[in-house]
């Protein structure tokens, strides 16, 4: 994804003089490219993030369409009140860009997880908040995330992330997107846990359940209408996202379907329960941990089916 | 050092008297705290706006326009005076200052009236909004400065001193930081709550030209303020050495004045020694 990302950028800044990077010297083999081409405009911040966003708002108040690039805890928890203060309030234009979601960043140890981040930008009026969940999506939410004027989040991984998607989907912030059609249960996934959704709607309907797939990419502004689509024409509805289960996608989605007085009969958000991950791991052991593996999730769904007699 | 003719004493000093007085008559109507720390900057700030920026009042998003911003939200109320004396907005608005519904906040929000080039309040954000707004001026080569006012309990926060570091670093020398020093933070001195000291040679450390003045004598404002950059290729820093409560005998160097109001027969006291300060 960070590749993919990347990539878009350089084409953006190509036709935009206006495109600034900043990023808080992290970037090693992802940014280079970019610094070669446009070494006016990408600005290594050094490791001092609260001033990286202050001063990414001082240049979106002057005009500039401000991209800032670090691993996701110290560009949205470390300076999370020059978010709200400087960008935010003041409605610059600035795209934060986190990369290392959720636990991509296992082997590293707790502080470069990221599992409160989504929660976190939700709450900020005005703010955007994309999580493409492969390389197809990150393209087409970076270019998303320059078109618009204001404050976005864009939520991304690392490296080699597998591809959900056979070709580029067409993708439009506020909307969902169906993944795959079924007509039993729905599954909504966001972020890097689009994949393993994805297997795990194989593994059921290998079990002879019928689950729609939703990526929802864009988790603020949410795309309520899919979601009530999806309540209305299957029997349970399953989030999924490498995330706390509080404030995240589960929240959003179960905020929009309860306060539409259409809750489905079953509900239940996969994520990261309400606990700290303190020893290290590979992103699949750590997930693993969590219950986020295909066959964990799939296994979890049947059994909840089962004991509803859904 | 600049000329001071006494008809530009004159026009300044009565101006800061006037501005001290809205101060005065703002905080007390709806019983608003901080204002010792809105009395203390109301000399640079006249020297600022009457006399060294480049700004267009009637067209105050002037792409040319020199940049203020008051880092030290909690002195709004004389960022407010300042800006209706010099004509960006009517005096009247003054008085819905902090009531309900008001667009005058005590810490300045973003354009809510014209001339209010950032949203501040929470201490150690403005000085890397202005070297934002510093580095794209420099990126676009266009000739405005950037004029950031810190107060002397802010610098105790970090972030400060991270955009001190880059902006001296990366030798930004369209960025002016000015340092209210009343030297009363608080909940205490400051050299009592952390010793600042040796303030100039920090900003100097961190790669920056500093010069301290009295921030109350005109003379020393504009010599200072008409000299930056104090080096090419240096950001300026200016501390300016000041009183908490400026102008009002009560208020003057004492920190209840960061949380009191000067209500009922303090507030004409404040105003008749305000107007005698006029020459």
């Amino acid at each position: 994804m960070r590749q993919a990302f990347i990539e878009t950028l350089e084409a953006l800044a190509a036709k935009d003089k206006n495109i600034f990077l900043l990023n808080g010297d992290l970037g090693f083999s992802v940014l280079e490219g970019f610094t070669a081409k446009f070494p006016g405009r990408s600005l290594n911040m050094a490791v001092a993030e609260q001033n990286m966003v202050g001063v990414a708002a001082g240049l979106a108040l002057s005009g500039k369409t401000v991209f800032v690039y670090s691993i996701i805890p110290f560009v949205t928890m470390r300076v999370f009140e020059q978010v709200r203060n400087d960008i935010v309030l003041q409605n610059a234009n600035v795209k934060i860009v986190g990369v290392g979601s959720g636990l991509t960043y296992g082997q590293l140890g707790p502080t470069h997880h990221s599992i409160e981040d989504i929660a976190l930008m939700r709450v900020l009026p005005n703010m955007t908040v994309l999580c493409p969940g492969d390389p197809f999506e990150a393209r087409a939410l970076t270019e998303a995330a320059a078109k618009i004027k204001g404050p976005v989040y864009l939520r991304i991984g690392k490296k080699g992330e597998p591809v959900a998607h056979q070709n580029a989907p067409k993708l439009k912030v506020g909307k969902g997107f169906l993944v795959q059609d079924g007509k039993d249960i729905t599954l909504v996934a966001t972020g890097n846990m689009l994949y393993n959704a994805l297997v795990a709607t194989k593994l059921l309907g290998e079990k002879g359940v019928s689950a729609r797939l939703l990526s929802l990419y864009t988790v603020k502004p949410i795309d309520a209408e899919i979601l009530l689509k999806a309540v209305s024409e299957t029997r349970a509805i399953f989030t999924l996202e490498e995330h706390s289960v509080m404030g995240g996608l589960g929240s959003a989605v179960a905020e929009t379907l309860l306060e539409s007085g259409r809750a489905p009969k079953l509900f239940y958000r996969f994520g990261i329960r309400d606990v700290i991950t303190k020893n290290s791991g590979s992103q699949e052991y750590l997930r693993s941990i969590h219950g986020l593996l295909p066959g964990q999730i799939a296994k979890k769904i049947f059994e909840m089916l089962k004991r509803n007699k859904l | 050092m600049a000329e001071l003719s006494k008809e530009k004493l004159r026009m300044l000093t009565n101006t800061a008297a006037e501005i001290r007085m809205r101060i005065i008559n703002m905080s007390a109507d709806v019983n608003a705290s901080h204002s010792g720390s809105a009395l203390s900057p109301v000399d640079i700030l006249t020297a600022l706006y009457f006399e060294v920026m480049r700004i267009k009042p009637k067209e105050p998003l002037w792409a040319g326009r020199d940049r203020f911003i008051l880092s030290k939200g909690h002195g709004g109320a004389s960022l407010y005076a300042a800006l209706a004396l010099r004509g960006f907005f009517s005096e009247e608005k003054l008085n819905t200052f902090c009531k309900d519904g008001s667009v005058l906040t005590t810490h300045p929000v973003i354009q809510n009236v014209p001339g209010v080039e950032a949203t501040t309040g929470s201490l150690g954000h403005g000085l890397s909004s202005g070297l934002g707004m510093a580095l794209a001026g420099a990126f676009d080569k266009k000739s405005y400065r950037v004029f950031v006012m810190l107060s002397d309990g802010e610098c105790d926060e970090g972030s400060v001193w991270e955009a001190a570091m880059y902006a001296g670093f990366h030798k930004v020398d369209n960025l002016v930081a000015i340092v209210d020093y009343n030297k009363i933070q608080s909940f205490g001195r400051t050299e009592e709550v952390m010793d600042l000291e040796p303030f100039a040679d920090k900003w100097k450390a961190f790669g920056w030209e500093a010069r301290e003045i009295d921030g109350h004598n005109f003379k020393e404002i504009l010599g200072a303020l008409q000299a930056v950059p104090f080096k090419t290729c240096k950001p300026s820093c200016i501390i300016a050495h000041t009183v908490k409560g400026k102008g009002v005998s009560y208020m003057e160097n004492k920190l209840e004045w960061h949380y009191r109001s000067p209500t009922g027969d303090l507030r004409g006291q404040a105003l008749k020694e305000l107007e005698a300060q006029k020459i």
